[in-house]
């Protein structure tokens, strides 16, 4: 997966990314210092003043708490990043099929676990009060053979084009009209190396059918690596040897004022070795599969947590041994009087300085990897929610992080200050 | 002489545990007076700083009372005692103490901030507190590039800012030179002239004499003789400093 990314990795667009990471951390850099330069004369609260003092009087330990901060949020987001870019990519082709309903083989446990419905419930469907249009959809293996002799496997996924149930997407090249004639197929243009293709017109083979590309997307991929051939749906069920009154799903319309669970009940009592799922439980169910029946949810999840444990422990680690280091201030502060709350508030100022400096830093790191993974398999994606969580989260671990020095510091006895 | 500052009464104290327990304190009883600076001297280990500490509500006595103000510390537990000392004792240390990444002026804002005093009029009058003790000058020097007789008067400035009615200090003169030592004392007596305020200065050494209103003899933990009224005396024996004291 790695590999993969680093394959793709664009190189001038990494060395863009690398610049203005450079000129933004110099801009920041310098701005801090005259922030912390005109502190004294500005309103910046002593305490501030302080906490980022004792934080940025050592530098390696500040490098070694931001770094911690920052592998921790990298590797969170990433996992997050991958989960949502891995979750939006399960059920792309559910998310762009125009359907209220979707009838599906019993036991359907994702888009791409095709077994076979009769055609003929179909009219069966399209009887039921309230159903307003039914397309069929094929969907199922075959093997394209590519002009140079080669093979490899493909997913064709067939519809009629004129139903719009499900029809390529973020076409750059070709038509989808052109599906309509015989023997053509639509691909996306990240997969004609693997097709053995180079473009519209060129022409592969499957089942001894010629299979000419007419039409050409752009980033409808597939996260198993099985590149999408579309088709018509009389063409699909050709090239994947499917009989000829077989499809996979049937993708229902609702009338306008129809009930949709009211239908949806109607057409289960009507159809025998079916079930009928929204499209929300059909994404729902695609998704739990993906993540979930195969641990690759989990293995995201455990990624993340592992993150959130090494930065704790990095941060904590930093900010116990730097209050070790303060603890005679620590104590001169107690014996002027300082409650313990204040004490407190200079270490939980030096945690969230930590936190807020290594957050921007991982931020920064973060948009590159956004940037480079854009177009690779698995896009690493970031949401302005996940942010925000990840703003949260940096925070609440540097806080926890502060528990060890400030268990250290409340037991300071001020007395000790007279006998150093 | 004005009111009582601080009364302590049959004090005594046992510090260590099992066979390290010493008995440092074995009957105290000392009043700080405003407008005095009293003098305790007496030999390595006699009890000194234990006394300080517990006049100075850092430390709590086994037995006896201490009054402050008036009002007894007895029932006052860890959080009450930092309240007291915040806001009515200033502390100066042999080795200053000072905050090494906070400037002159800051470290004497601390005080204030430390008691929840963060308005605009802390730089006055730490500003001020930093031009008693001859610093005007020193404002945003660090620590480190003060000498050992300016970090002192730093930290006298930290203990006059926030109007300490005791001033406390152990050995303040131990650490620097004769010159710099007698004009740390002058700053202080100058300080115990306020009568609102009493100045307690512990020290072994015989060149801070001419400056006590009092002095107090301790040893093995008791004290051993006191002598009154030597005010007047000494103040004239320097003439030659006149600085300001809030
Ligand atoms: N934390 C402590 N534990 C045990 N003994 C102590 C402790 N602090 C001081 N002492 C002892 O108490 C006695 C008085 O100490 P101190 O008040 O520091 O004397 P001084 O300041 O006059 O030199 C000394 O014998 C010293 O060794
Ligand atoms: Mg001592």
């Amino acid at each position: 997966m790695l590999q993969n990314w680093l394959t793709r990795i664009d190189k001038g667009r990494l060395r863009a990314a690398s610049q203005t990471l450079r000129a933004t951390a110099g801009a920041w850099h310098a701005a801090v210092r005259g922030r912390i330069a005109r502190a004294k004369d500005r309103g910046v609260p002593l305490i501030v003043v302080l906490a980022s003092r004792n934080l940025f009087q050592d530098r390696v330990r500040l490098i070694t708490t931001v770094i911690g901060i920052v592998f921790s949020v990298i590797l969170v987001s990433v996992q997050i990043g991958l989960y949502l870019g891995f979750e939006r990519m399960v059920t792309t082709m559910i998310d762009h099929a125009e359907a209220d309903l979707w009838i599906v083989p019993r036991g359907t446990r994702n888009f791409e676990d095709p077994s076979l419905l009769d055609d003929r419930q179909r009219f069966r469907a399209l009887s039921i009060a309230g159903v307003a249009a039914v397309a069929p959809l094929v969907l199922g293996f075959a093997e394209w053979r590519r002009p140079d002799g080669g093979a490899t496997p493909v997913f064709v996924v067939g519809s009629d084009p004129r139903s719009g149930a499900l029809t390529p997407w973020n076409l750059v090249e070709g038509s989808i009209d052109a599906l309509a004639a015989p023997s053509t197929v639509a691909v996306d243009r990240s997969y004609f190396a693997r097709l053995g293709v180079k473009g519209l017109g060129d022409a592969g083979e499957m089942r001894d059918q010629k299979a000419r590309i007419v039409a050409v997307t752009a980033g409808i991929r597939s996260f198993t690596t099985t590149p999408y051939v579309f088709a018509s749906f009389d063409r699909a069920r050709g090239y994947m040897g499917a009989p000829a009154d077989r499809a996979t799903y049937f993708l229902v319309r609702l009338a306008p004022d129809a009930d949709t669970s009211a239908v949806r009940d109607r057409i289960a009592q009507n159809i025998a070795d079916a079930e009928v799922l929204t499209t929300a439980e059909f994404r729902a169910r695609s998704r739990s599969f993906w993540l979930f029946g195969t641990g690759a949810g989990a293995a995201l999840f455990g990624g993340a947590l592992l993150g959130i444990v090494v930065g704790t422990v990095i941060v904590a680690q930093t900010l116990y041994s730097s209050t070790k280091d303060h603890i005679a201030e620590f104590a001169t502060l107690r014996a002027i009087g300082s409650s313990t709350r204040y004490i407190v508030e200079v270490i939980l100022w030096q945690a969230l300085l930590s936190a807020v400096v290594g957050f921007f830093l991982a931020m920064l790191v973060g948009l590159v990897i956004v940037t480079v993974t854009a177009d690779s398999v698995l896009p690493v994606v970031m949401t302005p929610g996940l942010v925000l969580g990840l703003l949260l989260l940096t925070v609440l671990m540097c806080a926890v992080s502060a528990v060890a020095a400030i268990r250290e510091v409340v037991r300071i006895d001020p007395a000790t200050v007279l006998s150093r | 002489m004005s009111a009582a500052i601080i009364e302590a009464v049959d004090i005594e104290k046992t510090l260590g545990e099992g066979v390290a327990q010493v008995k440092a304190l074995r009957g105290v009883s000392l009043t700080l007076k405003g407008g005095e600076l009293t003098l305790l001297m007496g030999p390595s280990g006699s009890g000194k700083t234990t006394l300080l500490s517990i006049l100075g509500c850092m430390l709590a006595p086994s037995s006896g009372t201490v009054r402050l103000h008036g009002e007894s510390t007895a029932s006052a537990g860890p959080e009450e005692l930092a309240r007291l000392r915040r806001n009515h004792v200033g502390f100066v240390f042999q080795s200053y103490h000072l905050f090494p990444t906070l400037t002159a002026i800051e470290n004497v804002r601390l005080v204030l901030d430390v008691r929840g005093e963060h308005g605009a009029d802390t730089r006055t009058r730490a500003a001020d507190a930093l031009a008693t003790v001859g610093l005007a000058h020193k404002h945003h020097a660090f620590p480190r590039e003060l000498s050992g007789g300016e970090q002192q008067r730093v930290a006298i400035a930290r203990a006059i800012v926030g109007k300490a009615s005791a001033i406390l200090a152990d050995e303040p003169t131990a650490s620097l030179d004769r010159e710099n030592g007698q004009a740390i004392m002058t700053v202080l007596a100058e300080i115990a002239r306020n009568p609102e305020r009493a100045v307690l200065v512990v020290s072994h050494d015989p060149r801070i004499l001419p400056f006590a209103d009092r002095i107090v003899r301790i040893e093995d933990g008791r004290i051993v003789s006191e002598e009154t009224g030597l005010r007047d005396a000494v103040i004239s024996k320097e003439p030659e400093v006149t600085s300001h004291v809030p």
